[in-house]
């Protein structure tokens, strides 16, 4: 079982306490109503899903119910770092971009 | 009457504490603080199992627990049959009954042992090969026959009735082994100030120094240090010992799985005690000191009983007090065997040779031997021996040929060298290395915060172990942030550490032999199986592992590893490192289910949600059915009906008076800010911004792809207030879906949400009575319909207690859905239902519920909607505001697939046989008489008989359906098709006067 440090509860918290959400720093257009069929595509539907090193968001659902983003390590199941939403994406090297 | 291969003077056990137990019925003795296996050796017993496939007679291999032959059930009583239990680990207890296993009619008499002489048609990937063709066969003929004869052991057939308990346990520094370095390494860590865990397997710590006679620590004999050091530790407040217990899987971050075996042991468990005990540990840092495995002699028929590892012998001797045999041979390629031979020798047991394969050992134990007047036989080899249900002799030949002579024994230790146990530092994802020199693999790059120490690093000396051991576990104190202070004095010690040894095949089991010399005793893998997977194109280790299900199983490597490894890189002509080594999985050993289900079984299996008024129906008679974790009353049958009566009943009741219906279990959120209409209109399909409060609106919710994902009645308490109700079963989701675009995509938006599902009691009242029914009870709030309109919702009191009281429709009839704080959900249900009384009204369960709605052609989410569907699809679009520029699946639902024509659509369905109702989930075609596989247009997403329609209705997705009104379509049924007609969807109260009936 993972340890995950809350950004906001500001505690590395077991993974139970935790669910996983998906890629981060996707931002839903403003415009989205008009965005063509491949932009929509490329928004919805295309994910990265590298190996090594992702940008992933994850829920304290079960603790203090906040979205934040992490950096883990797909190979090693390590997290580099856990930040709050709406910050800006940490460099991380050897990340792809 | 004392066992008689018990030698006096010998072992730790006190002689006068005896303990009674049976083998396979038979009644035996021996001594408390043995093993199943030493107490049966005690009494000279060494054939206790058959082997898996050709149920070849077994005998003991080792004295712990990677013992592959010893596997025996242990029934406790008719519940609790345990079977696969290592007779090596498995503690004697008064009463302990074992049974051998894989044989019949009796262990001495097999007849299963017939697969030994037909073993040439059972060679590796035999299954995959034989059982090809005919295709038909394998389902009826060949998959039952090999079920029958495959496992081991039998399945107790009566739930456990142990119970199982779990602990969650947080360290500095967790230590793995409790031997001379595990010991070590954990007093050093406890010293500094760390908080330690050491977990053992054995009931007593100590390792190898519970055999190694000469071992000498701090100027006392090891076993003795080894005793007096747990009690150190025992004493220590910092630190906890865990006997008995194994770390069986190693986890990410450091987080170890052990199991604690608690009552196993005992005669008489109380009854409160667990039977094993789950400790999940995170540890800052780990100190893995998990020794190492003698290897045994790959030779021709090594698998008979009384054919032993060296270090067992010398267990069973130091330990337990038991002789293996009378007259003992040892066959070996390194030196720990000696000891063995020279410790037996001294306890007065005839050795009769040492066989060495090499050809000129040296050193002071071979010294030692000889002056003990023991044999030794360098350079030759044991190439074969005699006797089935026991070894009788050996034949002895020297290692390149020549004349052979066979010399009588009882029992063969065999040594080729250790293994050091890098298990759990490989499931720690540590990448392992081969050193060249010792050949074997030892941790090399490590992936988490651990250290391996002692036999299991490599570090084969005593005092040097030891001082690894202590710098490791100060240096993992320090690191975990215990003050730590300078470590302790260096331990003197002198031992009998060694290395060396051989891999792979000894002469006479070479590439030539047709002989059986085991590798895997477990799986009877030999070698000859390991060349000939080779020989059929495995290259990989993996693929040889698979084909030959070598160290499969239990074993993972514990005995078989080296071995076959060895064989394989040799047929392939390539080095060691370059075949690789199978991956190490968890669990080191068996873990039982017990230990893993714990406390989760039965009612404590998933939680269980009760409405406020779940007592009320249960003593009504309601039949229950499980919606999620909800238990929700399906049905409230009198006397007499069956589901059915009841179900039409209850739905006529409703249309014609009215019905109470416990909708507690819908899932409300409460949706409150300055913005909060602004975020409903961008979660929701619909307008709400005009909506006046006081009112309410049928909401749909999409995903971000355009189909639908909830829908439910919003009510709007205040211009910054919204009471949204979701689908039962979308609560949780739903709430997930909207923090998520509150948190994420419109944090901007001042909106609070708060869920109030399990605050609010509902109570629905259904039918042309419910404002009467409701109004005796009803304070401040006026009923008449033009002050409380149909889909309208009022607060103000009922019975006293304040309520939210909705003007809304499930049935079609009009209605009220009250809702009440909890804690008063059965009190106003009570009174509700008094008042029904007196208005004929029933009370009705969720089967009607169903029935009601699906007569107005009402959807459910889930049911007529499954993750594909779009409002379009649904008949919804007067749901969606048109001029809206953004909501959540805006754009997803103008996906071009989302708007072509010819898409399933919702349509009602009538049986042309009105009296026939359709299956839920048949398909439909169009031309009953195509040929198979027919083309599949739609399917019933919903079907019930209708008492109030007189017939049948159901709901179904057609293709193109509301183009096909009037049509005739097909259900095939594998008893006959079904012929319906395609109608609208409500097949009650077209018009919809019923809802101000």
């Amino acid at each position: 079982m993972l340890l995950i440090r809350c950004p906001y509860c500001e505690e590395e918290r077991p993974e139970l306490e935790f669910r996983h959400a998906g890629e981060a720093h996707l931002v839903r257009p403003g415009n989205i109503a008009e965005m063509s069929d491949e932009d929509f595509e490329g928004f919805f539907f295309i994910r990265q899903n590298p190996k090594g090193l992702v940008y992933e968001r994850w829920r304290h659902v079960h603790g203090c119910a906040r979205f934040f983003n992490a950096v883990r390590d797909t190979v090693s199941d390590k997290f580099v770092t856990t930040y709050k939403a709406g910050e800006k994406k940490p460099v991380i090297k050897g990340a792809a971009e | 009457m004392t066992a008689p291969f018990r030698v006096a003077g010998k072992g730790r056990l006190t002689p006068a504490k005896v303990v009674r137990f049976t083998f396979d019925g038979e009644h035996y003795s021996g001594l408390e603080g043995d093993t199943l296996a030493s107490a049966l050796l005690a009494n000279g017993v060494h054939l206790v199992g058959r082997s898996f496939k050709y149920h070849r007679p077994r005998g003991f291999l080792s004295a712990g627990a990677e013992e592959p032959n010893a596997l025996v059930g242990i029934h406790r009583d008719a519940a609790r049959k345990t079977p696969n239990v290592r007779a090596t680990v498995q503690e004697l207890h008064d009463g302990l009954a074992a049974v051998s296993q894989n044989r019949w009619p009796s262990l001495k008499h097999d007849v299963g042992a017939v697969n030994d002489l037909a073993s040439p048609f059972f060679s590796a990937g035999f299954y995959y090969k034989t059982f090809m063709w005919p295709k038909a066969a394998w389902k009826h003929l060949y998959e039952p026959r090999i079920r029958e004869a495959a496992g081991l052991g039998v399945a107790p057939d009566q739930p456990d009735p142990d119970h199982y308990a779990a602990h969650y346990g947080h360290c500095d520094v967790l230590v793995l082994g409790g031997g001379a370095a595990g010991l070590a390494a954990a007093l050093a860590a406890a010293e500094a100030g760390a908080r330690v865990i050491l977990a053992d397997e054995q009931a007593e710590p100590g390792g190898a120094l519970r055999f190694e006679s000469g071992a000498v620590i701090d100027g006392r004999n090891g076993w003795d240090w080894a005793t007096a050091t747990v009690a150190r530790l025992r004493a220590m407040e910092n630190v906890r010992v865990l006997t008995r217990t194994t770390a069986f899987g190693y986890y990410a971050q450091n987080f170890v799985g052990l199991t604690e075996r608690v009552s196993d042991h005992l005669a008489a468990p109380l009854p409160d005690l667990p039977r094993e005990r789950l400790w999940q540990v995170r540890a800052k840092r780990v100190v893995i000191a998990s020794g190492a495995i003698e290897r045994h002699m790959v030779f021709p028929d090594n698998d008979r009983p009384g054919v032993m590892l060296a270090s067992a012998a010398r267990t069973y001797l130091n330990h337990y007090g038991v002789a293996v045999g009378r007259q003992v041979g040892v066959y070996t390629a390194n030196d720990s065997a000696y000891h063995a031979a020279i410790d037996l020798k001294k306890a007065g047991v005839d050795v009769v040779a040492i066989v060495d394969l090499r050809d000129n050992p040296q050193g002071p134990v071979v010294d030692e031997a000889r002056a003990l007047g023991i044999e030794i036989n360098a350079g030759r080899a044991v190439v074969g021996v005699a006797g089935k249900l026991r070894v009788s002799a050996m034949t002895v030949q020297p290692k390149n040929g020549g004349a052979s002579r066979s010399i009588a024994i009882d029992a063969l230790l065999t040594s080729a060298g250790w293994t050091p146990s890098v298990h759990l530092f490989s499931q720690s994802r540590g990448k392992v290395a081969f050193d060249d020199e010792t050949r074997r693999f030892l941790p090399g790059a490590y992936a988490q915060d651990c250290v391996s120490v002692g036999a299991c690093n490599g570090t084969d000396d005593l005092e040097a172990a030891l001082a690894e051991a202590a710098g490791a576990g100060h240096a993992a104190a320090k690191a975990a942030g215990a003050k730590a202070g300078r470590a302790g004095a260096k331990l003197k010690a002198s031992g009998e550490g060694w290395s060396g040894g051989m891999l792979g095949a000894a002469p006479g089991a070479g590439a030539d032999s047709k002989a059986k010399a085991f590798i895997d005793f477990q799986n009877d893998v030999t070698a000859k199986d390991i060349r000939q997977a080779v020989r059929e194109g495995m290259r990989s280790i993996e693929h040889v592992k698979r084909f030959t299900t070598n160290g499969m199983a239990t074993d993972q490597g514990k005995t078989s590893n080296m071995h076959g490894l060895a064989i394989a890189a040799e047929t392939l002509g390539k080095p060691i490192p370059e075949v690789g080594l199978t991956t190490f999985r968890a669990p080191y050993t068996p873990v039982t289910f017990g230990a893993i289900v714990n406390h989760a079984r039965g009612s404590l299996f998933d939680p269980t949600r009760r409405t406020p008024m779940h007592g009320w129906a249960e003593r009504h008679g309601a039949v229950f059915e499980d919606v999620g974790q909800w238990k929700r009353a399906w049905y409230f049958p009198k006397a007499g009906e069956d589901m059915h009566a009841a179900v039409d009943r209850e739905c006529v009741t409703v249309r014609q008076s009215a019905g109470i219906f416990d909708a507690s279990t819908l899932g409300k959120i409460e949706v409150v800010g300055p913005d909060a209409a602004a975020f409903m209109e961008l979660l929701y399909t619909n307008p709400w911004q005009k909506l006046e409060p006081g009112r309410c609106r049928y909401g749909i919710m999409l995903r971000e792809d355009g189909f639908i994902y909830d829908d439910g009645v919003v009510g709007r308490l205040a211009d910054d207030r919204f009471h949204v109700t979701t689908t039962t079963g979308g609560a949780a989701r739903v709430m997930n879906h909207m923090e998520d675009y509150l948190q994420t995509e419109f944090p901007h938006l001042k909106v609070y949400l708060t869920s109030i599902s399990e605050q609010w009691a509902v109570i629905a009242v259904q039918g042309p009575k419910s404002r009467e029914i409701i109004a005796p009870l009803v304070e401040g709030i006026d009923l008449s319909d033009a002050a409380m309109p149909h889909m309208s919702v009022r607060e103000g009191t009922i019975c006293g207690v304040p309520t939210r009281l909705f003007r809304m429709s499930f049935t079609g009839e009009r209605g009220f859905e009250i809702n009440v704080p909890a804690d008063y959900g059965q009190a106003v249900w009570e009174a509700v239902w008094a008042e029904g009384q007196k208005h004929g009204a029933c009370a009705y369960g969720t089967e009607a519920m169903h029935v009601l709605r699906a007569e107005k052609g009402y959807i459910i989410v889930g049911q007529e909607t499954d993750g594909t569907v779009t409002t379009n699809d649904a008949g919804l679009d007067w749901a969606v505001g048109k001029k809206k520029a953004d909501f959540v699946g805006i754009r997803g639902m103008m996906r071009p697939d989302l708007v072509a024509p010819g898409r399933k659509q919702l349509v009602g369905l009538r049986t042309k046989n009105p009296k026939v109702v359709l299956e839920e989930g048949a398909q439909i075609v169009a031309d009953p008489k195509q040929a198979v596989p027919m083309t599949m247009i739609g399917h019933v997403t919903s079907s019930y008989w209708s008492e109030n329609c007189g017939h049948s209705i159901a709901l179904a997705l057609v293709e193109g359906g509301r183009d096909r009104m009037g049509d005739t379509l097909y259900v095939p049924m594998p008893d006959g098709t079904i012929e319906v007609e395609v109608s609208g969807t409500v097949f009650f109260d077209e018009k919809g006067e019923r809802l101000n009936g």
